[in-house]
Protein backbone atom coordinates (compact mmCIF):
# COMPACT_ATOMS: atom_id res chain seq x y z
CA UNK A 1 0.00 0.00 0.00
CA UNK A 2 0.89 3.38 -0.81
CA UNK A 3 0.41 6.45 0.83
CA UNK A 4 -0.04 9.97 -0.83
CA UNK A 5 1.79 12.89 -0.21
CA UNK A 6 -0.90 14.88 1.52
CA UNK A 7 -1.71 11.47 4.21
CA UNK A 8 2.00 11.48 4.74
CA UNK A 9 1.52 15.32 5.98
CA UNK A 10 -1.50 14.92 7.42
CA UNK A 11 0.35 12.11 9.58
CA UNK A 12 3.45 14.35 10.24
CA UNK A 13 1.03 17.28 11.59
CA UNK A 14 -0.96 14.69 13.33
CA UNK A 15 2.24 13.42 15.20
CA UNK A 16 3.61 16.72 16.48
CA UNK A 17 6.44 16.77 13.64
CA UNK A 18 7.63 19.64 12.14
CA UNK A 19 6.96 19.87 8.44
CA UNK A 20 10.90 20.80 6.54
CA UNK A 21 11.52 23.18 3.65
CA UNK A 22 11.78 19.99 1.44
CA UNK A 23 8.66 18.43 2.27
CA UNK A 24 5.30 18.09 0.04
CA UNK A 25 2.92 20.48 1.58
CA UNK A 26 -0.47 21.21 0.54
CA UNK A 27 -0.48 24.45 -1.28
CA UNK A 28 -2.77 26.49 0.97
CA UNK A 29 -0.41 25.44 3.61
CA UNK A 30 2.47 27.13 1.95
CA UNK A 31 0.53 30.05 1.03
CA UNK A 32 -1.42 30.55 4.39
CA UNK A 33 2.69 30.33 6.07
CA UNK A 34 4.09 32.74 3.26
CA UNK A 35 1.42 35.13 4.31
CA UNK A 36 1.71 35.06 7.86
CA UNK A 37 5.73 34.86 7.71
CA UNK A 38 5.51 37.46 5.43
CA UNK A 39 3.52 39.91 7.26
CA UNK A 40 5.50 39.09 10.69
CA UNK A 41 8.48 40.15 9.07
CA UNK A 42 6.79 43.24 7.82
CA UNK A 43 5.43 43.86 11.24
CA UNK A 44 9.19 43.81 12.98
CA UNK A 45 10.46 45.78 10.15
CA UNK A 46 7.76 48.55 10.31
CA UNK A 47 7.96 48.42 14.00
CA UNK A 48 11.50 50.27 14.08
CA UNK A 49 9.67 53.38 12.97
CA UNK A 50 8.27 54.14 16.30
CA UNK A 51 10.67 53.52 17.89
CA UNK A 52 13.22 55.36 16.11
CA UNK A 53 11.14 58.61 16.31
CA UNK A 54 12.94 58.55 20.11
CA UNK A 55 16.62 57.22 19.59
CA UNK A 56 17.84 61.04 19.03
CA UNK A 57 15.60 62.43 21.85
CA UNK A 58 16.09 59.42 24.51
CA UNK A 59 16.02 61.11 28.04
CA UNK A 60 19.93 59.78 28.80
CA UNK A 61 22.83 57.73 27.16
CA UNK A 62 22.42 54.94 28.67
CA UNK A 63 18.57 55.13 27.68
CA UNK A 64 19.62 55.47 24.06
CA UNK A 65 21.92 52.90 23.75
CA UNK A 66 19.51 50.68 24.91
CA UNK A 67 16.72 51.81 22.38
CA UNK A 68 19.12 51.69 19.19
CA UNK A 69 19.90 47.88 20.78
CA UNK A 70 16.37 47.34 20.87
CA UNK A 71 15.90 49.28 17.28
CA UNK A 72 18.21 46.76 15.59
CA UNK A 73 16.83 43.51 17.00
CA UNK A 74 14.10 44.29 15.48
CA UNK A 75 15.75 44.54 12.33
CA UNK A 76 17.06 41.17 13.11
CA UNK A 77 14.01 39.67 13.69
CA UNK A 78 12.58 41.21 10.32
CA UNK A 79 15.74 39.22 8.36
CA UNK A 80 15.09 35.97 10.65
CA UNK A 81 11.54 36.12 9.34
CA UNK A 82 12.04 36.57 5.93
CA UNK A 83 15.12 34.17 5.79
CA UNK A 84 12.07 31.54 7.00
CA UNK A 85 9.76 32.97 4.18
CA UNK A 86 12.34 32.25 1.58
CA UNK A 87 12.29 28.67 2.49
CA UNK A 88 9.17 28.32 0.77
CA UNK A 89 9.88 29.43 -2.67
CA UNK A 90 9.41 33.30 -2.14
CA UNK A 91 11.99 35.58 -3.59
CA UNK A 92 12.83 38.64 -1.04
CA UNK A 93 12.40 41.00 -3.59
CA UNK A 94 8.83 39.94 -4.03
CA UNK A 95 7.89 39.79 -0.47
CA UNK A 96 9.35 43.81 0.02
CA UNK A 97 7.65 44.30 -3.16
CA UNK A 98 4.25 43.08 -1.98
CA UNK A 99 4.73 45.20 1.59
CA UNK A 100 5.95 48.45 -0.64
CA UNK A 101 2.70 48.19 -2.52
CA UNK A 102 0.15 47.24 -0.13
CA UNK A 103 -0.32 43.72 -1.59
CA UNK A 104 0.51 42.51 2.00
CA UNK A 105 -0.13 44.41 5.66
CA UNK A 106 1.81 44.55 8.80
CA UNK A 107 0.54 44.60 12.12
CA UNK A 108 -2.05 47.39 12.95
CA UNK A 109 -0.01 48.34 16.05
CA UNK A 110 2.64 50.31 14.11
CA UNK A 111 0.01 52.42 12.86
CA UNK A 112 -0.45 54.50 15.77
CA UNK A 113 2.58 57.15 16.77
CA UNK A 114 4.55 57.80 19.63
CA UNK A 115 4.42 61.04 20.78
CA UNK A 116 6.08 61.24 23.88
CA UNK A 117 9.14 59.46 25.96
CA UNK A 118 6.49 57.36 27.83
CA UNK A 119 5.41 55.39 24.42
CA UNK A 120 8.92 54.09 23.84
CA UNK A 121 8.26 51.89 27.42
CA UNK A 122 4.54 50.90 26.89
CA UNK A 123 5.59 50.06 23.76
CA UNK A 124 7.93 47.47 25.02
CA UNK A 125 5.58 46.62 28.06
CA UNK A 126 2.18 46.35 26.31
CA UNK A 127 3.26 45.51 22.24
CA UNK A 128 6.17 43.49 22.71
CA UNK A 129 4.71 42.10 26.03
CA UNK A 130 1.49 40.82 23.43
CA UNK A 131 4.13 39.62 20.90
CA UNK A 132 5.48 37.73 23.56
CA UNK A 133 2.36 35.98 24.43
CA UNK A 134 1.23 35.26 20.94
CA UNK A 135 5.01 34.36 20.09
CA UNK A 136 5.88 31.45 22.45
CA UNK A 137 2.21 30.04 21.25
CA UNK A 138 3.98 30.05 17.69
CA UNK A 139 7.32 28.48 18.93
CA UNK A 140 5.26 25.11 18.69
CA UNK A 141 3.83 25.79 15.10
CA UNK A 142 3.78 22.98 12.53
CA UNK A 143 6.93 25.22 9.57
CA UNK A 144 10.17 24.24 11.42
CA UNK A 145 11.69 27.08 10.05
CA UNK A 146 9.09 29.64 11.51
CA UNK A 147 8.80 27.69 14.81
CA UNK A 148 13.01 27.88 14.86
CA UNK A 149 13.33 31.88 14.20
CA UNK A 150 10.61 32.15 16.86
CA UNK A 151 12.40 30.49 19.31
CA UNK A 152 15.71 32.63 18.31
CA UNK A 153 12.68 36.12 18.52
CA UNK A 154 11.16 34.73 22.26
CA UNK A 155 14.87 35.04 23.65
CA UNK A 156 15.42 38.94 22.50
CA UNK A 157 11.94 39.59 23.19
CA UNK A 158 12.37 39.19 27.14
CA UNK A 159 14.68 42.35 27.21
CA UNK A 160 12.10 44.31 25.37
CA UNK A 161 9.51 44.02 27.21
CA UNK A 162 11.94 44.31 30.21
CA UNK A 163 13.82 47.53 29.45
CA UNK A 164 10.38 49.04 28.49
CA UNK A 165 8.84 48.10 32.01
CA UNK A 166 12.05 49.87 33.66
CA UNK A 167 11.37 52.77 31.11
CA UNK A 168 8.03 52.97 33.24
CA UNK A 169 9.10 52.22 36.56
CA UNK A 170 11.17 55.00 36.45
CA UNK A 171 8.38 57.17 35.64
CA UNK A 172 6.32 55.88 37.73
CA UNK A 173 8.55 57.07 40.72
CA UNK A 174 9.13 60.77 38.55
CA UNK A 175 7.81 63.70 39.15
CA UNK A 176 3.68 64.15 38.65
CA UNK A 177 3.86 65.59 35.17
CA UNK A 178 6.10 62.16 34.12
CA UNK A 179 3.31 59.86 36.03
CA UNK A 180 0.43 61.63 33.85
CA UNK A 181 2.36 61.15 30.81
CA UNK A 182 2.77 57.41 31.65
CA UNK A 183 -1.24 57.30 32.02
CA UNK A 184 -1.41 58.83 29.04
CA UNK A 185 0.53 56.79 26.98
CA UNK A 186 -1.26 53.38 29.02
CA UNK A 187 -4.69 54.99 27.87
CA UNK A 188 -3.82 55.65 24.10
CA UNK A 189 -1.86 51.97 23.90
CA UNK A 190 -3.89 49.63 25.90
CA UNK A 191 -7.10 49.49 23.46
CA UNK A 192 -4.80 49.21 20.55
CA UNK A 193 -2.55 46.36 22.02
CA UNK A 194 -5.58 44.30 23.13
CA UNK A 195 -6.96 44.05 19.21
CA UNK A 196 -3.13 43.05 18.55
CA UNK A 197 -4.66 39.48 18.86
CA UNK A 198 -6.91 40.24 16.12
CA UNK A 199 -10.97 39.68 16.10
CA UNK A 200 -12.89 37.59 17.90
CA UNK A 201 -12.50 33.54 17.56
CA UNK A 202 -16.23 34.02 16.49
CA UNK A 203 -15.27 36.46 13.55
CA UNK A 204 -11.76 34.93 12.75
CA UNK A 205 -12.43 32.61 9.56
CA UNK A 206 -9.10 31.77 9.05
CA UNK A 207 -8.66 29.87 12.79
CA UNK A 208 -9.73 26.99 12.55
CA UNK A 209 -7.76 25.86 9.02
CA UNK A 210 -4.67 27.46 10.43
CA UNK A 211 -5.22 25.56 13.89
CA UNK A 212 -6.03 22.12 12.19
CA UNK A 213 -2.25 22.57 10.32
CA UNK A 214 -1.00 23.57 13.63
CA UNK A 215 0.08 26.69 12.09
CA UNK A 216 -1.57 28.40 15.10
CA UNK A 217 -1.89 26.55 18.53
CA UNK A 218 -4.05 28.62 20.51
CA UNK A 219 -7.00 30.87 19.54
CA UNK A 220 -7.25 34.79 19.73
CA UNK A 221 -9.37 35.13 22.05
CA UNK A 222 -7.52 32.72 24.58
CA UNK A 223 -3.81 34.40 24.08
CA UNK A 224 -5.91 37.31 24.54
CA UNK A 225 -7.52 36.47 27.96
CA UNK A 226 -3.59 35.03 28.75
CA UNK A 227 -2.20 38.72 27.75
CA UNK A 228 -4.88 40.56 29.86
CA UNK A 229 -4.60 38.06 33.03
CA UNK A 230 -0.52 38.83 33.04
CA UNK A 231 -0.78 42.80 32.01
CA UNK A 232 -3.57 44.34 34.60
CA UNK A 233 -1.84 43.26 38.30
CA UNK A 234 1.68 45.13 36.23
CA UNK A 235 -0.18 48.36 35.58
CA UNK A 236 -1.62 48.49 39.11
CA UNK A 237 1.96 48.04 40.12
CA UNK A 238 2.75 51.43 38.49
CA UNK A 239 -0.13 53.16 39.98
CA UNK A 240 -1.88 53.37 36.67
CA UNK A 241 -5.15 52.80 35.92
CA UNK A 242 -6.72 51.18 32.47
CA UNK A 243 -8.99 53.14 30.10
CA UNK A 244 -12.06 50.59 30.53
CA UNK A 245 -14.67 51.16 33.18
CA UNK A 246 -15.87 47.86 32.45
CA UNK A 247 -12.45 46.14 33.75
CA UNK A 248 -13.27 44.15 36.97
CA UNK A 249 -11.82 40.86 38.44
CA UNK A 250 -14.11 37.88 38.50
CA UNK A 251 -12.92 36.17 41.90
CA UNK A 252 -14.25 32.81 40.90
CA UNK A 253 -12.27 32.05 37.23
CA UNK A 254 -9.07 33.90 38.26
CA UNK A 255 -9.37 36.50 35.13
CA UNK A 256 -9.76 39.94 34.44
CA UNK A 257 -12.88 40.67 32.20
CA UNK A 258 -12.69 43.52 29.76
CA UNK A 259 -15.43 46.15 28.01
CA UNK A 260 -15.96 46.07 24.51
CA UNK A 261 -13.50 46.56 22.19
CA UNK A 262 -13.58 49.03 19.30
CA UNK A 263 -13.38 46.75 16.13
CA UNK A 264 -14.83 49.71 13.98
CA UNK A 265 -11.33 51.43 14.91
CA UNK A 266 -9.42 48.17 14.17
CA UNK A 267 -10.57 46.99 11.06
CA UNK A 268 -10.62 51.01 9.85
CA UNK A 269 -6.94 50.50 10.58
CA UNK A 270 -6.62 47.23 8.98
CA UNK A 271 -8.02 48.82 5.85
CA UNK A 272 -5.27 51.56 5.77
CA UNK A 273 -7.03 54.25 7.49
CA UNK A 274 -5.11 54.20 10.74
CA UNK A 275 -3.48 57.56 11.88
CA UNK A 276 0.01 56.46 10.77
CA UNK A 277 -0.32 53.95 7.70
CA UNK A 278 0.53 55.95 4.61
CA UNK A 279 3.71 57.51 6.59
CA UNK A 280 4.71 54.52 7.31
CA UNK A 281 4.96 52.79 3.98
CA UNK A 282 6.55 56.27 2.80
CA UNK A 283 8.74 55.88 4.64
CA UNK A 284 9.86 52.15 4.12
CA UNK A 285 9.41 53.08 0.67
CA UNK A 286 11.93 56.01 0.25
CA UNK A 287 14.52 53.66 3.04
CA UNK A 288 14.33 51.44 -0.13
CA UNK A 289 15.15 53.42 -2.57
CA UNK A 290 17.62 55.93 -0.73
CA UNK A 291 19.28 52.57 -0.51
CA UNK A 292 19.61 51.52 -3.96
CA UNK A 293 23.12 52.73 -4.29
CA UNK A 294 24.91 51.11 -1.39
CA UNK A 295 23.06 47.67 -2.81
CA UNK A 296 24.28 48.62 -6.35
CA UNK A 297 28.08 49.67 -5.14
CA UNK A 298 28.25 46.25 -3.37
CA UNK A 299 27.18 44.53 -6.25
CA UNK A 300 30.01 46.60 -8.41
CA UNK A 301 32.73 45.92 -5.60
CA UNK A 302 32.01 41.94 -5.28
CA UNK A 303 31.95 42.48 -9.59
CA UNK A 304 35.50 43.81 -9.29
CA UNK A 305 36.92 41.43 -6.91
CA UNK A 306 36.33 38.41 -8.19
CA UNK A 307 37.70 39.56 -11.48
CA UNK A 308 40.89 40.43 -10.25
CA UNK A 309 40.63 37.28 -8.17
CA UNK A 310 40.38 35.24 -11.36
CA UNK A 311 42.85 37.34 -13.23
CA UNK A 312 45.03 36.48 -10.43
CA UNK A 313 44.21 32.50 -10.60
CA UNK B 1 6.80 42.20 17.38
CA UNK B 2 4.42 39.58 15.93
CA UNK B 3 1.62 38.92 13.95
CA UNK B 4 -1.01 37.39 12.08
CA UNK B 5 -2.47 39.77 9.81
CA UNK B 6 -6.26 39.24 9.41
CA UNK B 7 -8.12 39.66 6.32
CA UNK B 8 -11.32 42.34 6.27
CA UNK B 9 -14.55 41.33 5.49
CA UNK B 10 -14.92 41.67 1.57
CA UNK B 11 -11.16 42.06 1.36
CA UNK B 12 -8.96 39.98 -1.33
CA UNK B 13 -5.91 38.06 -0.90
CA UNK B 14 -3.41 38.33 -4.08
CA UNK B 15 -1.73 35.31 -5.35
CA UNK B 16 1.85 34.94 -4.51
CA UNK B 17 4.55 34.58 -7.48
CA UNK B 18 6.50 32.01 -6.10
CA UNK B 19 8.96 31.58 -8.89
CA UNK B 20 10.38 35.34 -9.27
CA UNK B 21 14.16 36.64 -10.25
CA UNK B 22 16.84 37.20 -8.32
CA UNK B 23 17.21 39.35 -5.18
CA UNK B 24 18.64 42.75 -6.69
CA UNK B 25 21.83 40.69 -8.05
CA UNK B 26 22.55 39.83 -4.23
CA UNK B 27 23.29 36.45 -3.20
CA UNK B 28 21.79 34.47 -0.56
CA UNK B 29 24.11 32.84 2.14
CA UNK B 30 22.89 30.49 4.31
CA UNK B 31 24.88 30.62 7.87
CA UNK B 32 26.81 28.02 10.01
CA UNK B 33 27.33 29.50 13.77
CA UNK B 34 29.90 27.56 15.76
CA UNK B 35 28.87 28.64 19.55
CA UNK B 36 31.96 27.80 21.55
CA UNK B 37 35.06 25.64 21.01
CA UNK B 38 34.37 22.08 21.24
CA UNK B 39 31.13 22.41 19.26
CA UNK B 40 30.54 22.07 15.66
CA UNK B 41 28.97 24.27 13.39
CA UNK B 42 25.31 24.46 13.41
CA UNK B 43 23.02 25.91 10.56
CA UNK B 44 21.27 28.94 11.84
CA UNK B 45 19.18 30.68 8.94
CA UNK B 46 20.22 32.85 5.70
CA UNK B 47 21.12 36.15 5.03
CA UNK B 48 21.86 38.04 1.88
CA UNK B 49 24.88 39.90 0.59
CA UNK B 50 27.04 40.42 -2.69
CA UNK B 51 29.80 38.53 -1.67
CA UNK B 52 31.05 36.76 1.02
CA UNK B 53 33.37 39.44 3.11
CA UNK B 54 29.64 41.05 3.25
CA UNK B 55 27.77 38.12 3.85
CA UNK B 56 29.93 37.17 6.98
CA UNK B 57 29.27 40.77 8.58
CA UNK B 58 25.18 40.58 7.47
CA UNK B 59 25.67 37.42 9.53
CA UNK B 60 27.26 38.55 12.46
CA UNK B 61 24.80 41.53 12.28
CA UNK B 62 21.42 39.00 11.95
CA UNK B 63 22.66 36.14 14.12
CA UNK B 64 25.27 36.69 16.61
CA UNK B 65 24.35 40.10 18.54
CA UNK B 66 24.68 38.20 21.82
CA UNK B 67 27.49 36.33 21.69
CA UNK B 68 26.22 33.03 20.67
CA UNK B 69 29.23 32.87 18.15
CA UNK B 70 32.57 32.73 18.32
CA UNK B 71 32.71 31.66 14.47
CA UNK B 72 30.63 31.92 11.22
CA UNK B 73 30.49 30.08 8.06
CA UNK B 74 28.79 31.31 5.05
CA UNK B 75 28.09 29.40 2.27
CA UNK B 76 26.17 30.14 -0.94
CA UNK B 77 23.05 28.21 -0.56
CA UNK B 78 23.06 27.33 -4.42
CA UNK B 79 25.97 25.25 -3.24
CA UNK B 80 24.12 23.11 -0.75
CA UNK B 81 23.23 19.80 -2.05
CA UNK B 82 20.87 18.02 -0.40
CA UNK B 83 19.40 14.35 0.14
CA UNK B 84 16.24 13.77 -1.55
CA UNK B 85 13.77 10.73 -0.71
CA UNK B 86 14.45 10.32 2.82
CA UNK B 87 12.93 6.59 2.71
CA UNK B 88 14.82 5.31 -0.34
CA UNK B 89 18.33 6.47 1.13
CA UNK B 90 17.89 5.81 4.65
CA UNK B 91 15.49 2.79 4.86
CA UNK B 92 18.34 0.36 4.87
CA UNK B 93 19.37 1.47 8.33
CA UNK B 94 16.12 -0.08 9.69
CA UNK B 95 17.38 -3.83 8.79
CA UNK B 96 20.35 -3.56 10.09
CA UNK B 97 20.16 -3.68 14.01
CA UNK B 98 23.17 -5.30 14.85
CA UNK B 99 25.17 -2.20 14.12
CA UNK B 100 23.84 -1.06 17.21
CA UNK B 101 25.57 -2.16 20.85
CA UNK B 102 22.06 -3.33 22.50
CA UNK B 103 21.51 -5.99 19.85
CA UNK B 104 23.89 -8.23 22.03
CA UNK B 105 22.94 -9.65 25.38
CA UNK B 106 26.03 -9.85 27.54
CA UNK B 107 25.53 -11.08 31.51
CA UNK B 108 25.90 -8.82 33.67
CA UNK B 109 28.17 -10.66 35.76
CA UNK B 110 30.49 -9.72 32.89
CA UNK B 111 30.52 -6.12 34.24
CA UNK B 112 31.04 -3.33 32.35
CA UNK B 113 31.23 -4.10 28.27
Amino acid sequence: MTITDNERFEAMIEADEKIEPRDWMPDGYRATLIRQIAQHAHSEVIGMQPEANWITRAPTLMRKAILIAKVQDEAGHGLYLYSAAETLGISRDEVVNMLHTGRQKYSSIFNYPTLSWADIGVIGWLVDGAAIVNQIMLQGTSYGPYSRAMVRICKEESFHARQGYAILMALSNGTDEQKAMLQDAIDRWWGPALMMFGPHDSESTHTEQSMAWKVKRISNDELRQMYIDQTIPQGHYLNCTFPDPDLSFDEESGHWNVGPIDWDEFWATVKGNGPMNRERIAHKVQAWDDGAWVREAAEAYAEKQAARSHKIA
Amino acid sequence: MSYEVPIAPGETVDDLKTETTANHGWQLWEVFVRPKRGLSYTHCGSVHAADSESAVQNARDAYARRGEAISLWVVPSSAIHASDDPESLFESFDDKPYRHPTFYEIPDEVGQL
